[in-house]
């Protein structure tokens, strides 16, 4: 965040304060019709779910506005709701700390080479990630059905079929695949910034390797680990294509099981009620991490 | 995946070079399984029999997913030229000038990227079906869910993911590039043109190959807004997987792959090609004009 480029120089305080108006509406003006864009397609639709979690649903399954109350909040202390979200937490966590374990010596690694190797490497990262999710996601499907390649492979090799297919570890294994170059790439960008001089410093002073690490390098790659952690977190917490795809009924996690009251129970409203759930969920947990984040800092 | 170092291996490099090995195998794995099996001639996807091109003569020949390809490209093509220049003047409104409201505006910006798929999908959903039915009461005619409503709810999200990545190329950029265009009595948008433009190039281009990207992977924010008649690829694809596995989703898999890696190279070269723009207009004589 750079203070706008000052172009003109004059000694008279009412030309400069001029000009600056001038650099302010113009400003505006570019601003304004992405502006206006955001308000129309993205704020108003988001005050539209908030209203309408305060409606009720009819009998017909629609829903109406003219008597707002919080039956839909109230609901959100349902057992089920709180099984749901229990599962999608635990699998959230899981989920990023085991991104978090397999990257981190994978970024050191590739932030410790050459540069033309270090590039090579990142691309290699990056293929898969730009691929599309769906197709990646499926591809697990085939992988762990039980007749699919790795289950007849344990079975050539006398053991037994693989059955993962449809449980909470296909959903976490499904999830950890998709989403951990979000935790690669700002590790790396982490690593690959940082002042390798000062661990060279740290081996002088006769810290051992793991000390240097404990002591210089993890600190100096928080940010990394901050931004990483948020990354993997927050879509896996809301995910719906890779429990929709690899989970099986009993492993409704809190994004389908939104989709569903949308699409199938025609409850409007308790959707509405849980998307800001979620929603407050995830801010909190921004907000709470960045704390905690910026105080070991 | 040679470890290299002028000092000599240490066990530590070793254990960390397999795991890279490893972790690499992860990654493709599961992707090179999947081309691999949309050759298998088998009606059953684990099982294999022999080589043939079967699946994909019936892709090609499928009158659906011929209609959801060409929807998926008009729906990109629109949300990721609208996004490009909206978020790239976003970045610019952001980074450059000062205005009244302009932290709000910044909170609004970075909030799309935050929200879950989900919930945006829900609040495009709501938002259509309010408007159309309060269009419906004013005027007697409503418009329907479809390619529009699709490629709107595309660029809300893109735009903040184009203004995201423009912003980081133009925090990197010397705003003293710019003073000096101006000293030399450029106007203000003769130096965006010829000098801002060209070297924040590399960032717009890769917002915009994001945009694309993230276009043609949407699933969920696009089965919520499509109508009847208008679904794209992945949410076709999506239809199909949920219903069970048959080899025609590989061997379509393996196409959007194939156009994954065409999109990667692209943006390589572009990025090159930019770069070599970038160092065309910086030189005396060079020409700016792209």
């Amino acid at each position: 965040m750079t203070a706008p480029p000052d172009t003109t120089e004059t000694a008279r305080p009412e030309l400069e304060a001029a000009s600056r108006r001038a650099e302010a509406r113009r400003g505006f003006l570019i601003a304004l019709p992405s502006w206006f864009y955001l308000m129309l397609f993205f704020a108003v639709p988001l005050v539209i779910v908030f209203v309408y979690s305060f409606g009720t649903r009819t009998s017909t399954g629609r829903t109406t506005l003219s008597d707002l109350n919080l039956d839909s909040y109230r609901r959100l202390w349902d057992p089920l709701v709180g099984q749901i979200a229990l599962r999608s937490l635990t699998l959230a966590v899981a989920t990023t700390v085991i991104c978090l374990l397999v990257s981190y010596p994978f970024a050191y690694f590739i932030a410790t080479r050459r540069p033309v190797v270090r590039n090579l490497l990142l691309v290699l990262v990056m293929i898969p990630f730009w691929s599309n999710f769906l197709v990646r996601t499926y591809a697990w499907k085939v992988l762990l059905g039980s007749d699919g390649p790795l289950s007849q492979l344990s079975q050539a090799l006398g053991g037994e079929p693989i059955r993962l297919l449809f449980t909470n570890t296909a959903v976490l294994i499904g999830l950890v695949y998709g989403f951990m170059p979000f935790m690669v790439l700002p590790l790396y960008a982490a690593l690959e910034r940082m002042d390798w001089s000062l661990v060279e410093a740290a081996r002088d002073l006769y810290a051992d390797g793991w000390t240097a690490f404990r002591k210089v390098t993890w600190p100096l790659s928080r940010p990394g680990v901050v931004a990483g952690s948020i990354l993997v977190f927050i879509p896996a917490l809301g995910a719906y294509v890779t429990p929709a795809i690899l989970g099986g009924a009993r492993t409704t996690l809190l994004g389908d099981y939104i989709v569903s009251q949308f699409l199938a129970a025609r409850n409007q409203p308790f959707g509405a009620a849980l998307s800001f759930g979620l929603m407050a969920v995830m801010l909190a947990a921004t907000v709470v991490y960045f704390r905690s984040g910026a105080k070991n800092l | 995946m040679s470890a290299v170092g002028l000092r000599p291996k240490s066990p530590v490099e070793r254990v960390m070079a397999s795991h890279a090995g490893l972790v690499f195998v992860f990654f493709y794995a599961p992707i090179l399984l999947l081309v691999v099996f949309s050759f298998n001639d088998n009606s059953n996807v684990g099982i294999w029999t022999e080589p043939s091109l079967r699946w994909y003569r019936e892709v090609f020949a499928s009158a659906p997913v011929m209609n959801a390809v060409r929807n998926s490209l008009i729906v990109a093509a629109i949300s990721t030229v609208v996004s490009t220049v909206l978020g790239t003047t976003t970045a610019l409104a952001l980074e450059r000038f000062r205005f009244r409201g302009q932290r709000v505006y910044d909170g609004l910006v970075y909030l799309p990227i935050i929200i879950p798929d989900v919930t945006m999908a829900v609040m495009m959903l709501l938002f259509f079906a309010q408007t159309f039915t309060m269009l419906e009461g004013a005027v007697g005619w409503s418009p329907s869910f479809g390619l529009g409503t699709i490629s709107l709810s595309h660029i809300a999200f893109n735009i903040s993911f184009v203004a995201v990545v423009v912003r980081a190329r133009l925090g990197q950029l010397d705003p003293r590039l710019e003073e000096a265009a101006a000293d030399l009595y450029a106007g203000r948008w003769q130096a965006f043109r010829r000098v801002t433009l060209p070297l924040i190039l590399p960032g717009v281009l890769g917002g915009a190959l994001l945009a694309l990207t993230l276009s043609l992977d949407d699933v969920v924010v696009t089965s919520f807004v499509a109508g009847p008649g208008a679904t794209t690829l992945p949410v076709y694809v999506f239809g199909l997987v949920r219903r069970g596995v048959t080899p025609l989703i590989n061997a379509v898999s393996t196409v959007m792959l194939l156009a994954s890696m065409v999109l990667i190279a692209v943006s390589l070269g572009l990025q090159r090609g930019a770069g070599s723009k970038v160092i065309a207009a910086a030189a005396p004589d060079g020409d700016a004009t792209l």
